[in-house]
């Protein structure tokens, strides 16, 4: 985008998306004529830098993972421009780019999902499942296919003897494990990870996550990290993009998003981050209403009819997404005049002494390793 | 002792369920279908069908169109034990002159005995190997009425067990081609509907519609009635075959098209294209090995259905066409109430027709439990 290019940084971004949109038609009646459109992402602007981890969070149906998918074109975008810096090509933009020259580009965007169930197909071993893309592009075969899989598998910590097992002899976290040695299989420098531990564990969440974090920096991997757990995006995310009703309404890196939220969006959003000690139960921002339907939005800014702070050019006018410095962009008209709250940081919480009927507690650090 | 009886069982469960995520899926099935006894029953029965029908010159002692006005409608021969073993007793055939039907005497005289693998009529065994080599028959001089017939025989005189093994071979096979002949049909244009989608998908589902708002007896006859008649058996044969599949694939092309809209959506199928795979690769890598388990189990439940078909058609003079034989051809004699009440054998293959079916649906249930082996 303008700053970013105007910074001389142009180098240094993986992945941008200008104006992207994808609206799904709403065909009715016995022609099956369209009579309207879902517009589940709807003209969004980002972009990614090498290396860093972009977390993309909203509620469900906002667009995050429908924004995942148009960007790898498994879904075919309604407008816009993906410019991605291949290594071997350059500059592309895959919005514009046919099936057969997709090709070429795909195995540096690989993809990570949400449901380890059904992302692993029943029918094939977990070796062929991991080289399945090393097959499709041609890269190895035979003897050095069984190699280079066993080596993938040993890299996300799968026994490379279980090459002949088939998903289901697996648990949720193993065959998610399995699903990042396909998606790291053809060396990608990007991989969209669509909620990749929503499904799991709390304490299997941590060991993917962990995985996913020592994988990037062996590697060099940039991540776009969908998910709409708070906390999880938090520990994992350089940068933090938040989406509502298929747009961004603010971006930033991860300590600013969350410390001084820009956005009444983000504020309601952070205060609904559950608190595990009952004595810090704060009152959250209540949002009125529901979300609206991406078929049906309303005029002006989409958050206006929850807004607390909505005044009348909220009604009429959309605002633009705007960098109101460092980096932070905002699509609030008064992004600049609001005070939001935002979550409390770990050293500005007050010590509370334990009641002294047992032993003291474990010192805090031992409990979160790394 | 108590003790190790109470673990020797779970130990050998828990080595059972250790395999599990090893062996590949064929192989859990056949496990899960063994579970099934009746099943596993069916296809025993049906497996010693077949080799009948297979084996069927063989084992026929005589030809199955061959006329003998010795005996029309000779019931069932007795088998009695004579000196060298088992035997038969030759017939006296006499007019009943008030209802005007043969009347048939034994002969107890002389015991003529049954020979194993004796020498009688040629014939090609498997199709290729000329032979003359049959299972058993009856020594008895030319001029002696000593036939054996072990289900009887029809007005003819025709030996009706060498003709219901004869009619197996149509029977048993035609319904079995007919089904694969349409799944194959079904599979590619449901796949192609599901995969592709679109205007595609609209023309053929139309197209199906329009079929099978055809009511289904009328145009079986009507497809059955526009073949050619002075065409050789197994081009008839083949024609038929054809007209149970015309009909038959667009059930099928339904339920794949709505397996291949739910694989294509499912997100190994999206890690494939995002690896870069083609329309193809997806469809033969992901689609249609996980289409396969519900496409087996349509066909084995449609096999029974177009055997009965067969020989419905058959029965109304539009299928096989004699002197061939099929099932449906020999019930065609079973018409009357008369043949029924004074010649029950004739109904014999009646009794084979419901061991079939019911043995295929059977099959058909034991397979569909096995092929979800996780449910």
């Amino acid at each position: 985008m303008e700053t970013a290019r105007k910074n001389g940084k142009s180098d240094d971004i993986l992945l941008e998306v200008k104006g992207l949109k994808k609206h799904f038609p709403i065909q009715s009646g016995f022609l099956r004529r369209v009579t309207g459109y879902v517009k589940a992402v709807d003209g969004i602007d980002f972009y990614i830098k090498k290396g860093e981890t972009l977390g993309l969070v909203g509620e469900s149906g906002c667009g995050k993972s429908t924004t995942g998918r148009t960007i790898l074109r498994l879904l075919d975008p309604t407008a816009g421009e993906i410019v991605f810096d291949d290594p071997n090509i350059g500059k592309v933009d895959l919005a514009k780019l046919k099936r057969s020259q997709l090709k070429q580009v795909r195995p540096n965007m690989q993809i990570i999902f949400q449901d380890p169930f059904s992302s692993l197909n029943p029918r094939l071993t977990v070796g062929q499942i991991v080289g399945e893309p090393l097959a499709i592009q041609g890269v190895a075969s035979g003897q050095a296919l069984k190699d280079r899989v066993a080596e993938l598998l040993q890299e996300v910590g799968i026994r490379p003897e279980n090459m002949t097992r088939y998903p289901h002899a697996f648990s949720g976290g193993q065959r998610q494990r399995i699903g990042i040695a396909r998606a790291l299989a053809l060396n990608p420098k990007l991989i969209v990870c669509d909620e990749p531990v929503s499904a799991l564990d709390v304490s299997i969440q941590a060991q993917v996550l962990n995985l996913l974090e020592d994988l990037q920096s062996k590697y060099d991997l940039t991540y776009l990290f969908v998910a709409h757990d708070l906390s999880v995006v938090e520990h994992i995310s350089d940068r933090v993009a938040v989406m509502y009703v298929g747009y961004i309404v603010e971006m930033a890196d991860t300590d600013s998003l969350y410390y001084h939220p820009k956005h009444p969006y983000t504020e309601a959003l952070l205060a609904a981050i559950p608190k595990p000690d009952p004595r810090r139960r704060t009152r959250p921002v209540k949002l009125p209403g529901d979300v609206p339907s991406p078929a049906n939005p309303p005029s002006g800014c989409y958050f206006h009819p929850r807004c607390r702070y909505a005044k009348d050019i909220c009604k009429a006018e959309r605002p633009p997404l705007r960098d109101i410095g460092n980096e932070h962009w905002v699509a609030c008209h008064f992004a600049e005049e609001l005070q939001l709250q935002g979550v409390t940081r770990l050293s500005e919480i007050p010590v509370i002494e334990l009641p002294r009927r047992q032993a003291p507690a474990p010192a805090p650090t031992a409990a979160t390793p790394a | 002792m108590a003790t190790a009886a109470g673990e020797l069982p779970r130990a050998a469960r828990g080595k059972k369920q250790e395999d599990v995520g090893q062996i590949p899926q064929w192989k859990l099935m056949v496990r899960r279908f063994r579970q099934s006894k009746l099943s596993v029953a069916a296809l025993f029965v049906l497996g010693v069908m077949y080799l009948f029908m297979i084996l069927g010159d063989f084992i026929a002692p005589y030809q199955h169109d061959v006329l003998d006005s010795n005996n029309p409608f000779a019931p069932p021969t007795q088998i009695v034990w004579g000196p060298d073993g088992p035997g038969i007793y030759g017939l006296k055939q006499e007019l009943d002159q008030e209802k005007f039907q043969w009347v048939y005497t034994i002969d107890t005289s002389t015991i003529y005995p049954i020979r194993f693998f004796v020498q009688g009529y040629e014939y090609r065994f498997l199709g290729f190997v000329p032979s003359k080599l049959h299972l058993f028959g009856v020594e008895a001089p030319p001029d002696v009425n000593a036939r054996i017939f072990l289900w009887g025989a029809d007005k003819e005189g025709r030996d009706l067990f060498s003709r219901v093994l004869k009619g197996s071979q149509v029977s048993l096979t035609l319904g079995f081609f007919g089904v694969f002949l349409f799944v194959i049909i079904g599979s590619i244009v449901g796949t192609a509907s599901g995969y592709f989608g679109g205007v595609l998908d609209n023309l053929i589902q139309r197209i199906i519609e329009l079929i099978r708002s055809f009511p289904d007896l009328p145009l079986y006859m009507a497809l059955a009635a526009a073949l050619p008649l002075n065409v050789s058996i197994t081009v008839r044969y083949f024609l038929i075959t054809v007209v149970i599949a015309v009909i038959g694939w667009t059930g099928l092309a339904r339920e794949v098209r709505g397996k291949v809209l739910a694989f294509r959506g499912a997100d190994y199928t999206a890690a494939a294209i995002a690896a870069g795979a083609g329309h193809w690769h997806v469809i033969t890598h992901h689609l249609i090995p996980n289409a396969m388990s519900h496409i087996v189990v349509v066909a084995m439940l449609a096999i029974p259905g177009s055997i009965g078909l067969e020989t419905a058609l058959s029965f109304l003079g539009l299928g096989i066409l004699p002197p061939a034989v099929s099932w449906g051809i020999l019930l065609r004699d079973a018409q009357t109430v008369q043949a029924v009440v004074t010649y029950p054998w004739l109904l014999i293959p009646v009794i084979l027709l419901i061991i079939t079916v019911l043995s295929f649906n059977l099959l058909g249930d034991g397979v569909r439990d096995a092929v979800d082996p996780y449910a």
